[in-house]
């Protein structure tokens, strides 16, 4: 397991770096306050209302659905593409059965239009 | 290599260091050369005031951001707003610890013995860097929801739509590519192809072309760059962000163009190896150090990154949504099989 030490390190590192380099810049930059210079963009205009009171599609709730699917199945690709060669035609057969039923909720999805961006 | 503390902190942390500091000054360097083609490719000069040709402008942007006041504005959720910026750079930072940037070496003679010119070489390589790079899509959504912006929000909700959209088919042309070289270990990915003595781009092409049409999608350059689309979006899910913290979105889409082009050299380019690593009469090309190799296939996609945005118009979202999802993942997923059938039939590709 000790390959994995430098990795962890580089974890601290990565995450500390942002941070760090935010603290010094906010004790060097410049600063004044401006009411009008704090308010949410908007073209110049007041805004009309908050962006969080907002609803938006569904659809991307769809795709996340669809690649919470999709996703899983990678997970599983993973260690039958490293052992394939140790399943040999069993292994492939198998996975063409799990990928073949996949295929099926893929092709509903595709006619029930969930995969169309309207 | 007696004492431990050498070999488990001090040794890592001086990689560490020098990674994090070559892929910085690459991220700034790289917005230079991409102004200086674009420039060029449009008849154009570029920047060219700060140093000789322009050299230090990256420095002085970097300096300038440093000391640019930092608005946060009044109506985000703080918290989040400061933390997004640091969500989406460390991914992209970790995913160096382990690429392989070349083989064993000795720096010349600097060294007694030869070291990895890399961090560590970990048996699930391309799996946490595939797993490390998604987290950094929790920083775009969240960047774009905690503003308050209804850009920012517009934007936020389409980066994530297209970054987990093309993970899929990006997944899958990995996983072709996986089973020639039969193991996740990154650097067992380039000694795969030396064995082969063919580099996995001949009979992995079609996951190739799959893994870097959704590697432009993953770091949202052209043509596929809806979520900061100008044009209708402002910027996108970084609208509200100013000085460092907008700094760090900018460093993590430099920086994750630079991994998506080194694992791309490493999966299916031979990494640090040189074309046709087994015919003996091109054994003249060995002069040139492999980390050089490594860095000119790098430099080789980097260039096609801004050779598209030079060229490529813009996809409409329902476009880009349909050619994720109707086109790629049927193709990389009958890729997929294709191959494995293939690795089958020819006993493996070693």
């Amino acid at each position: 397991m000790t390959e994995y030490i430098p990795v962890l390190l580089f974890i601290v590192v990565a995450i500390a770096f942002p941070f760090v380099t935010l603290a010094i810049a906010w004790l060097v930059r410049a600063g004044r306050y401006d009411p009008v210079k704090v308010e949410p963009y908007e073209c110049g205009n007041p805004i009309t209302s908050e962006a969080h009171d907002h609803r938006f599609s569904v659809r991307y709730y769809l795709i996340a659905v669809l690649f919470v699917v999709f996703d899983v199945e990678t997970v599983f690709l993973f260690p039958w593409a490293v052992m394939l060669r140790k399943l040999a035609l069993f292994g492939f057969v198998e996975m063409v059965v799990f990928l073949a039923i996949l295929v099926v909720g893929y092709v509903y999805a595709w006619r029930r239009g969930a995969l169309q961006w309207v | 290599m007696g004492n431990p503390w050498i070999a488990f902190l001090v040794v890592p942390l001086v990689k560490i260091v020098v990674i994090l500091l070559v892929v910085i000054l690459m991220a700034a360097y790289l917005s230079y050369f991409e102004r200086k083609i674009l420039a060029y490719m449009q008849i154009r000069i570029g920047p060219n005031r700060v140093g000789p040709r322009g050299w230090l402008q990256p420095i002085a942007d970097a300096l300038k951001l440093f000391v640019k006041e930092d608005i946060i504005p009044s109506r985000a959720e703080k918290f989040v707003y400061i933390v997004a910026p640091a969500l989406i750079t460390a991914p992209a930072l970790v995913v160096f610890s382990v690429i392989p940037f070349g083989a064993d070496t000795t720096f010349f003679g600097l060294l007694k013995q030869p070291i990895p010119p890399y961090l560590t070489d970990i048996n699930i390589g391309i799996l946490f860097i595939l797993g490390v790079s998604s987290v950094g899509v929790y920083g775009v959504i969240l960047g774009g929801w905690a503003s308050n912006n209804k850009f920012s929000l517009m934007g936020g909700l389409r980066s994530a739509a297209q970054l987990v959209s093309y993970e899929v088919p990006m997944g899958f042309s990995v996983i072709a590519v996986l089973l020639m070289a039969g193991s996740l270990s990154m650097v067992k990915f380039v000694e795969a192809q030396k064995q082969a003595g063919v580099w996995f781009i001949f009979p992995g092409i079609v996951a190739f072309f799959i893994y870097f049409v959704c590697g432009i999608a993953e770091t949202n350059r052209n043509p596929f760059d809806l979520p900061e689309a100008e044009s209708e979006l402002v910027a996108g899910f970084h609208t509200e962000y100013s000085g460092m913290k907008w700094a760090f979105y900018f460093l993590a889409e430099y920086a994750n163009m630079v991994v998506i082009s080194s694992v791309a050299t490493v999966l299916v380019l031979g990494g640090w190896l040189r074309p046709f690593p087994n015919v003996a009469a091109l054994a003249f090309l060995d002069v040139i150090p492999p980390f050089i190799w490594f860095a000119a296939k790098v430099g080789f996609f980097l260039f096609c990154y801004i050779w598209f945005r030079g060229t490529f118009p813009r996809y409409r979202f329902d476009q880009l949504m349909a050619l994720g999802w109707k086109v790629l993942l049927p193709v990389s997923l009958a890729n997929l099989l294709v191959v494995a059938l293939g690795v089958l039939l020819m006993g493996g590709a070693r």
